[in-house]
């Protein structure tokens, strides 16, 4: 087992869940975060050889500190590997988005990967080694009506991503993004998959979370030193 | 903060600091340029960060062209710890 820690937030479903696994496998122990859903983030911890749950709404500005802490007294080490996957959507076309909707939305998907980032990158700097890991989305780059609020925050999270990527470079830090497309998960269930947003896709089917999650493994591996301020867009070639 | 902080302890603490980012202890000397010193902007946050920690001294983003040498370093930190 390695020395230092993966920190997953977001990790009791979905992307997240598959990319604790994955960096499991890969011979981190992993800290799961989750906001509300206890038993899925223990059961996801508990398949791991070294898995840790630890609840924390990255949306409150005190979480981030709490969730490091907690990570790195109870798995022994600095959090090398951040995954930023925490991710909620309220969608609403642009007229009518509420305050909230956009709050929640903005505060959640890029205040609180700012606020990990940053609580992550001193011990990072101070190890020479480290790697983030932000889970953005191909609706940063392209309209997806309806999604204002995400696609600002994600599109917030890929300039953060390619600038502080360019801060941290010299210590052997990375920083990059994956921008997943239409990916079958709790999130998508609401769409309808079987028709008109496939057509759309040239893979002619949805994205797993698992081939997500071997993206952001690889981005997280030692392999990837030179691979900084990038986005490895996931999406059965809809943008391309 | 503690009771007794003095110039003297402050310019100590930021030694240590500064060896731990890899200077040489031999080179630190008031004069000393954080360029020589081969410490650059990201060591000087996590500098930032110590003395914001150990003398509740804040030293913000727009202080940090200002430092040019060790001494510039500790008379901030020391004057806006009051000693």
């Amino acid at each position: 087992m390695r020395e230092g820690c993966a920190l997953v937030t977001g990790g009791s479903r979905g992307i997240g869940a598959a990319t604790a696994r994955a960096l499991g496998e890969a011979g981190w122990p992993v800290a799961v975060n989750y906001r509300s859903d206890a038993d899925a983030a223990e059961a996801v911890a508990a398949e791991l050889d070294c898995g840790l749950a630890i609840q924390g709404d990255v949306s409150d500005p005190a979480a981030a500190d709490a969730i490091f802490t907690r990570a790195e007294e109870e798995l022994g080490g600095p959090v090398l590997v951040l995954v930023n996957n925490a991710g909620v959507t309220a969608d609403n076309l642009a007229m009518g988005l509420t305050d909230d909707d956009w709050d929640s939305v903005v505060d959640t998907n890029l205040s609180g990967a700012f606020r990990c980032t940053r609580r992550a990158l001193r011990r990072m700097l101070r190890a020479r080694y480290g790697r983030i890991v932000n889970v953005a989305s191909v609706v940063a780059m392209k309209a997806n009506p309806g999604q204002a609020n995400y696609a600002a925050a994600k599109a917030g999270l890929i300039g953060m991503t390619k600038t502080v990527a360019a801060e941290v470079a010299r210590r052997n830090v990375t920083v990059n993004a994956v921008a997943p497309g239409f990916i079958a998960t709790d999130m998508t269930a609401d769409l309808d998959a079987s028709n008109a947003l496939l057509e759309h896709v040239p893979a002619r089917r949805a994205g797993t979370p698992e081939e997500v999650a071997a993206c952001v493994r690889f981005l997280a591996s030692e392999e990837a030193a030179y691979v900084t301020g990038t986005i490895l867009t996931v999406d059965g070639g809809l943008s391309a | 903060m503690p009771e007794t902080v003095t110039r003297e302890a402050i310019q100590t603490r930021v030694y240590g600091a500064l060896e731990e980012f890899g200077a040489e202890p031999t080179d630190l000397a008031p004069e000393a340029t954080f360029e020589a010193l081969d410490v650059d902007s990201l060591d000087l946050v996590e500098l930032g960060q110590i003395v914001q920690e150990e003398y509740g001294v804040e030293l913000k983003g727009e202080d940090m062209p200002k430092l040019k040498t060790v001494g510039d370093a500790v008379d901030m930190i020391a004057e806006r710890a009051g000693v």
